[in-house]
């Protein structure tokens, strides 16, 4: 029975070609529009670490004085120097890494080399295995590196490039801020968006072109600022000039945490770790801890931008003017096939038998719109490309969009069809036969 | 119009669909064209300086922990504004901490009497100036004069250690908010921590932007305060020939190199760094436009497709109506007004959603309210449409000849 509705579908499209072609050409702009902003909006609340989110968790205490202006129940996001020490040797997760990061000046270790500006990320040894990191050469510096201060760097793919023209560059050297630095690994390149450890400076953009062990940093002779700081009290760039400035967060710090029960130890540690804190007379507030999963972490920073919010509203409208414009268009042509359903009806057709074939139809329709509606999604993310926002670079549509295209182009149609189809299923055959 | 109502009696649901299709896109065209509006108001607004003849450069010497004593950075910036003033086309050179529409920015509490801090303006933007900066930007003064040479002071934004100058210019806007209806040359407000060090407004910028327009700081609230270097985010702005810009830009690099090789240099053509301010807004208007286009053609193929569909059904109708002394004209005008009638209905609806559209905008986005007399443009945009949609067909109907009505159809 299908294959002859679509016989008959195929036909009646056919006939009235321009009624057709204008209903695949709404369904098209609408599927074109809302799956531009789908593909957008898929990109940006991807996991940025599919596969290992699930460990992953942001521990914050709060070290604020109890009377802060304007503070809310919320802790700081990131750690005061002091805390993401004390909480990087509490040593109870399996895995866990301090950082942050700046730019540093780098040269070749070669006499007259000239310096160059380059980004950084200063952490400790578990960042790699943690975050599943993929290194070319090499290998990630160890902890003994971390506790001696070790001048050890690891590499981006680019920087590499850049440096020592590619290949493996494992133990050569380096002056980065005055200190030779001897290259432990090469990683592939490695850019989870969102740029989740750290949304200090945006949650999209470039990666870091080099990585630190953590005390190694702090102790280089430079001052560009550790990372964006967050501070409290009477001067704000306390910490400008001294990091372990007391009233001053900038650490980020995450764990990786295998079980429920260890999450639920850590989650007590933080507690005890506060109240500690609170006896000693360094925290004013009572214990105020967070232990964040990562995509909890992402989903409580809001990362999506508000204009893609509102951008996927609009294309939402448009798709919905399509299909009420689609409705009515549908309403027009099953209704000019009054006659046509008559006879069918009279020859012995039901009712249901009359609405399958009009849905058939409209189903017809929507995968057509839907093929059409691809290239103007694929147009459409190539606009959003264009546009000077750091999250636009990653917009592309992936398979699972097309598929999505496909769908939604269907059920859209089915859903325009719906009433329309009804309403053909209701033609009373002998008026129509009448009139013949 | 009442046989045009009982006909239309006839075919409610498609009307409804059509004056719903046409009230949707009133209500998201009419918000659509209210916010292109508002963004280009946004990004047409001057700036208060010579924007045709600046060029700005911003360094940063490669710090590697040494911190830089005085006396060898201000040997540099002396060098630099030499190196610079040589260079073919510039007309003068001057240091300033903050451009407008430049990004960023340092903004600071200004007391209005000492150490009151109920009695104060926060977020007041703090432009510093070396000798020159009015005369190179082109910021022009209203009331009052530029600053004299003994007021200049080595007061910086960040960790200050000198006190603020005891001469300040300040805006309009600026002067308002502090005396509203007063006289503001003479008047003295407060700066440091606790608003102790009192400064004096010898004059009154008529203008000058903001380096960010946004709802703490504002538009052009701001104040110039006469420093003899800027360290803190220190820029070199140029005033240079029009025509010379480019090739001042690209100089500059190799100038400064010449005065100390190990930094960074970024020289930027300051009619670029406009354009560039308003990106993001350049971006969206297109948007806009592109969604404004695309639900038009829309609502007018959708229309197309109804009333061909409404003109074959009547044929026989209109036949008759021919054979009993109808015109052409009166079948087109029928047509016509039908479309106008629905469309209406749409545009009333459409108007209502467009005010609910805005509101829900305005408390989820931050956008300004529309206007109520903003919503006759989206009407009219539709009428027109409807109007212009419906004319093929309804000259169609309009030759349909009467002897159908003598034909069983």
């Amino acid at each position: 029975m299908f294959g002859y509705y679509l016989d008959l579908a195929l036909r009646s499209l056919r006939r009235h070609m321009v009624l057709g072609v204008l209903m695949m050409l709404a369904i098209a702009l609408g599927i074109g529009a809302s799956v531009t902003m789908l593909a957008v909006l898929h990109n940006l609340s991807g996991n940025p670490l599919p596969g290992r989110s699930d460990v992953l968790f942001h521990p914050q205490v709060d070290p604020r004085p109890e009377d802060l202006p304007g503070a809310k129940d919320e802790p700081p996001d990131d750690l005061a120097y002091v805390d993401a020490v004390n909480l990087y040797r509490l040593g109870i997760a399996p895995r866990r890494a301090v950082m942050s990061g700046n730019w540093l000046p780098v040269r070749k270790d070669a006499p007259d080399s000239p310096l160059a500006m380059y980004t950084d990320r200063a952490t400790t040894a578990d960042f790699f295995a943690m975050f599943g990191v993929p290194f070319l050469y090499g290998s990630a510096w160890s902890a003994q590196d971390d506790a001696g201060h070790a001048q050890v760097v690891v590499l981006s793919r680019a920087m590499n490039q850049q440096l020592f023209g590619g290949g493996d560059s494992v133990g050569k050297t380096l002056v980065i801020a005055t200190k030779t630095f001897r290259v432990a690994g090469v990683i592939d390149d490695w850019n989870p968006q969102p740029h989740f450890y750290d949304l200090n400076d945006g949650a999209f953009g470039k990666a870091e072109q080099m990585y630190l062990p953590f005390f190694t940093w702090l102790d280089l002779p430079q001052d560009y600022g550790y990372g964006p700081m967050d501070c409290w009290g009477n001067d704000p760039n306390a910490g400008a000039h001294d990091p372990k400035a007391k009233q001053c967060t900038w650490a980020q710090f995450w764990v990786q945490l295998d079980t429920p029960a260890q999450v639920a130890d850590y989650r007590a540690a933080l507690v005890q770790y506060s109240t500690q804190q609170h006896q000693l007379g360094r925290f004013q507030r009572a214990p105020n801890v967070r232990l964040r999963g990562l995509l909890d972490w992402l989903d409580h920073k809001h990362v999506i931008p508000v204009t893609v919010r509102m951008q996927t509203w609009i294309a939402f409208s448009v798709l919905l003017i399509c299909l009420v414009n689609t409705v009515g268009l549908m309403v027009a042509k099953f209704l000019r096939k009054a006659g046509e359903i008559g006879v069918r009806r009279a020859l012995g057709a039901s009712r249901r038998d009359v609405f399958a074939q009009c849905l058939v139809e409209a189903g017809v329709v929507g995968v057509a719109g839907g093929l059409l509606g691809l290239p103007l999604a694929w147009l459409g993310l190539w606009m959003v490309r264009q546009q000077p926002v750091n999250f636009a670079a990653s917009a592309h549509l992936d398979p699972s969009m097309l598929g999505v295209a496909l769908a939604l182009a269907v059920l859209s149609a089915l859903g325009a069809g719906l009433w329309p189809a009804w309403r053909a299923s209701r033609v009373a055959p002998a008026l129509q036969v009448k009139s013949l | 119009m009442l046989p045009i109502v009982s006909a239309l009696k006839h075919h409610k649901t498609t009307v409804v669909l059509v004056a719903l299709e046409i009230a949707l896109t009133c209500a998201i065209v009419t918000n659509a064209l209210f916010l292109i509006r508002d963004r280009l108001a946004f990004m047409h607004m001057t700036t208060g300086v010579a924007d045709n003849e600046l060029v700005w450069v911003r360094t940063q010497t490669l710090d590697l922990g040494q911190e830089a004593d005085k006396d060898s950075h201000a040997g540099v910036v002396a060098a630099d504004l030499a190196a610079l003033r040589g260079l073919p086309g510039v007309e003068s050179v001057a240091m300033t901490n903050a451009l407008p529409l430049g990004g960023s920015y340092s903004s600071t509490v200004v007391y209005r009497r000492p150490g009151d801090k109920s009695d104060s303006l926060s977020n007041v933007v703090e432009y510093l100036g070396s000798p020159g900066m009015l005369r190179t930007l082109g910021i022009s003064l209203s009331e009052g004069r530029d600053f004299q040479p003994r007021e200049y002071s080595d007061y910086q934004t960040f960790g200050q250690k000198s006190p603020p100058p005891t001469a300040v210019i300040v805006t309009r806007s600026f002067a308002q908010q502090m005396w509203p209806g007063e006289d503001p040359l003479g008047k003295p407000i407060y700066l440091g921590e606790q608003g102790e060090h009192a400064t004096y407004v010898v004059g009154v910028a008529g203008h000058l932007l903001n380096p960010a327009i946004n709802k703490y700081q504002g538009i052009d609230r701001g104040m110039i305060l006469p420093v003899r270097q800027v360290r803190d985010n220190s820029a070199y702005v140029l005033r240079v020939r029009p025509d010379a810009r480019a090739s001042v830009a690209r100089a500059i690099p190799g100038a400064l190199q010449q005065v100390d090789p190990a930094r960074k240099i970024e020289a930027h053509v300051y009619t670029d760094t406009i354009a560039q301010y308003f990106q993001g807004d350049r971006a969206m208007v297109w948007l806009l436009l592109v969604v404004i286009g695309c639900l038009l053609t829309l609502t007018a193929l959708g229309v197309v497709g109804l009333s061909s569909f409404w003109v074959q059904q009547r044929t026989r109708t209109i036949g008759i109506r021919r054979a009993i002394g109808a015109t052409r004209h009166d079948i087109l005008r029928y047509f016509l007004a039908e479309n106008f009638l629905i469309v209406s209905l749409g545009i009333v609806a459409g108007s209502a959603g467009a005010v609910g559209l805005n509101l829900w905008l305005m408390h989820h986005y931050e956008l300004h309210r529309m206007p109520l007399s903003w919503l006759p443009i989206g009407a009219l945009v539709l009428w027109l449409l409807g109007q212009l949609a419906v004319l093929g067909p309804a000259l169609r109907a309009a030759a349909v000849p009467p002897v159908v009505a003598t034909r069983s159809v």
